[in-house]
């Protein structure tokens, strides 16, 4: 799976989007555990801004390094394995920030996540948007861009979806679609009235709660 | 002549240095009185005894920077500056000390020597007040939990109602989670380094090796060899080197041995040291039993192959930490094959099951168990990161 870079998703104005709408997503003074918490950036945003306790799972040791020096609680693991090992309802929110599409079995992480908590917060760039489409269609290659920067062969991210993909993978797994939002590459969310095909072609990267239907 | 004789002197008083140490320690000394019997797990109590340690760094004004360290089966309280009997520097001057991940400029640290030990807490070696001779195996069988019990008398007596952090490496480690089962208000962190909840099959096994061959030492005179002025060097040294070689990996005896020559050029086709590492060994050995005493070597060793935490909680080692507001980070090393990884998941899943504050780390190396002792910058790293949180969210400067 991803670990996120120490730096690179702060510095880039569509992480840091996205990391504001998940924070706004997260109820006060709740339990989080978030999968993938890089250098817990995310983790500290929560902990300062909506008082949650929060936990973390990172693969990184140097982003463990970091969490913990920041007074987090932050275990070295891979979510592809070790999401199976937390009791169920251990939390309010499972986060997953920009890491669904490095996981070896997204389906099985989110079943995990929605077992552990009784909220499941997932974002992730869209391999809809029409950049990424443009590039394909014109170059016939697979695309790099600004937020995707590494080659199709260096990539960690091996399981890309798109908005619809992704929704459709929410349908199958009968849970709650409680609120998604979608940004353009400016950072600027998608009008919510759009059509589906609307925000897969223009959100560059996307975010949803999900809960539990039980 | 005059070689062999120095020798045969500086060995007679190490000899009597040990034995001093036992009862006359050279460090601090707490001695408590038959108003102040010790419970232990045994079913009797042990009464009188004393607890031999040492401090460094200075409590401050709200007694909240105390950190106590635990040390591993052959250590003791000399944790930093000179050891009295081998004039070695301390077990873990990497670690601690002015401007070092433990770093006692900030902090006030404790080691004491464990109950059992040979250093200057009551052992087997100690003087039975009640025979005027050493207890040998009249002393009862102790457990970590007794060894972590005699430890909280002595906060107590030093009037440091809770620790900021207590912390150790392999049997320091089991008493570092023991600390923050047995007594949860009392431990704000507990950084266990190299760690299991319970001592393996395997592990018990390795011990059984080494009490058997201590056992299998004439010298050893049923633990009744002070009386005989004598001591079982060969069984002892041999229990060490077995020990030794599971506190290493294969890998880090291959990097630093291989298959050379001990000051040979081939091999002699006899039972010599032919072998670097057969030297090596027997060298570990023969410094050990210069500073260790064997009783207290099956007594500590008993003590950690009865550890098991979970059994104390009906099996489910998350009852250890229910509601338990310790924060934890627990350390394991990629190369140790006697506690390895796997253990200390199984600590952190409890931990995550008890909803407990837990960081875990795994540190790459080769260096296998004894890998917390050596220079290692990510296993520092992450012991200052964390301490320094800890004390920071206390309002301790660091």
């Amino acid at each position: 799976m991803l670990a996120r870079e120490p730096s690179s998703q702060a510095g880039q104005h569509s992480g840091r989007v996205d990391l504001v709408v998940i924070t706004g997503m997260v109820a006060q003074n709740s339990r989080v555990l978030d999968v993938g918490s890089g250098d817990g950036h995310l983790l500290r945003l929560l902990a300062e801004t909506r008082g949650v306790d929060g936990r973390g799972i990172e693969i990184s040791r140097e982003g463990v390094n970091h969490c913990v020096a920041k007074g987090l609680a932050v275990i070295q693991g891979d979510a592809d394995i070790d999401l199976a090992d937390y009791p169920d309802d251990a939390f309010d929110y499972v986060i997953l920030s920009q890491t669904l599409q490095a996981t070896r079995r997204p389906r099985w992480v989110l079943e995990q996540m929605l077992r552990i908590g009784r909220h499941a917060v997932v974002s992730f760039p869209n391999f809809g948007h029409w950049k990424i489409r443009l590039k394909l269609l014109f170059r016939g290659r697979m695309p790099i861009t600004e937020n995707l920067p590494e080659t199709w062969y260096e990539t960690p991210n091996i399981h890309f979806c798109t908005i619809r993909d992704f929704v459709e993978l929410v349908r199958q797994l009968d849970v709650k679609m409680e609120r998604a939002v979608a940004f353009n590459s400016w950072g600027r969310p998608v009008r919510l009235n759009a059509p589906w095909w609307f925000w897969n072609l223009f959100g560059e990267q996307a975010v949803f709660l999900l809960s539990r239907k039980t | 002549m005059s070689v062999i004789r120095a020798e045969f002197e500086g060995a007679v008083s190490r000899a009597e240095a040990i034995r001093r140490e036992a009862d006359e320690p050279h460090s601090k000394l707490v001695r408590f009185g038959p108003d102040k019997p010790l419970k232990l797990d045994a079913g009797v109590e042990l009464t009188p005894f004393q607890i031999a340690y040492t401090t460094h760094g200075e409590l401050n004004a709200q007694k909240s920077n105390a950190i106590l360290i635990c040390h591993a089966l052959t250590g003791d309280q000399y944790v930093i500056g000179d050891h009295p009997v081998t004039g070695k520097p301390g077990w873990w001057e990497t670690m601690v000390g002015p401007g070092r991940p433990i770093d006692t400029d900030h902090f006030f640290v404790i080691c004491s020597n464990v109950l059992g030990g040979c250093m200057g807490t009551t052992g087997p070696a100690s003087k039975d007040p009640k025979t005027g001779e050493p207890y040998e195996l009249s002393l009862p069988v102790l457990t970590i939990r007794d060894m972590v019990r005699a430890q909280a008398m002595l906060l107590d007596h030093l009037g440091i109602e809770k620790l900021l952090c207590v912390t150790g490496g392999s049997m320091g480690a089991m008493q570092a989670l023991q600390w923050a089962a047995s007594y949860p208000a009392r431990v704000f962190a507990s950084l266990p380094i190299a760690v299991a909840a319970r001592h393996s099959a395997q592990n018990i096994a390795f011990h059984e090796v080494g009490r058997q061959s201590i056992m299998a030492d004439p010298e050893w005179r049923q633990g009744a060899y002070y009386r005989a002025d004598t001591f079982p060097r060969r069984g002892l040294a041999v229990a060490r080197m077995a020990a030794h070689i599971t506190y290493l990996s294969d890998a880090a005896l291959h990097r630093k041995f291989g298959r050379q020559l001990q000051d040979r050029a081939a091999l002699t086709f006899g039972f010599d040291a032919d072998f670097q590492v057969e030297s090596y060994l027997r060298h570990q050995g023969t410094i050990f039993v210069e500073r260790f005493d064997a009783n207290s070597y099956l007594y500590i060793t008993r003590a950690m192959d009865y550890f098991d935490i979970a059994a104390d909680y009906n099996g489910v080692l998350a009852n250890a930490f229910r509601g338990t507001k310790t924060r934890f980070c627990i350390i394991s090393f990629t190369s140790d094959w006697l506690f390895p990884t796997s253990d200390a998941r199984h600590i952190v899943h409890a931990l995550n099951a008890a909803g407990a504050s837990v960081s875990f780390a795994e540190i790459v190396t080769d260096k296998g168990h004894d890998a917390f002792l050596l220079e290692e910058p990510e296993l520092f790293d992450i012991v200052r990161g964390f301490l320094d949180a800890a004390a920071k969210s206390l309002g301790i400067k660091v």
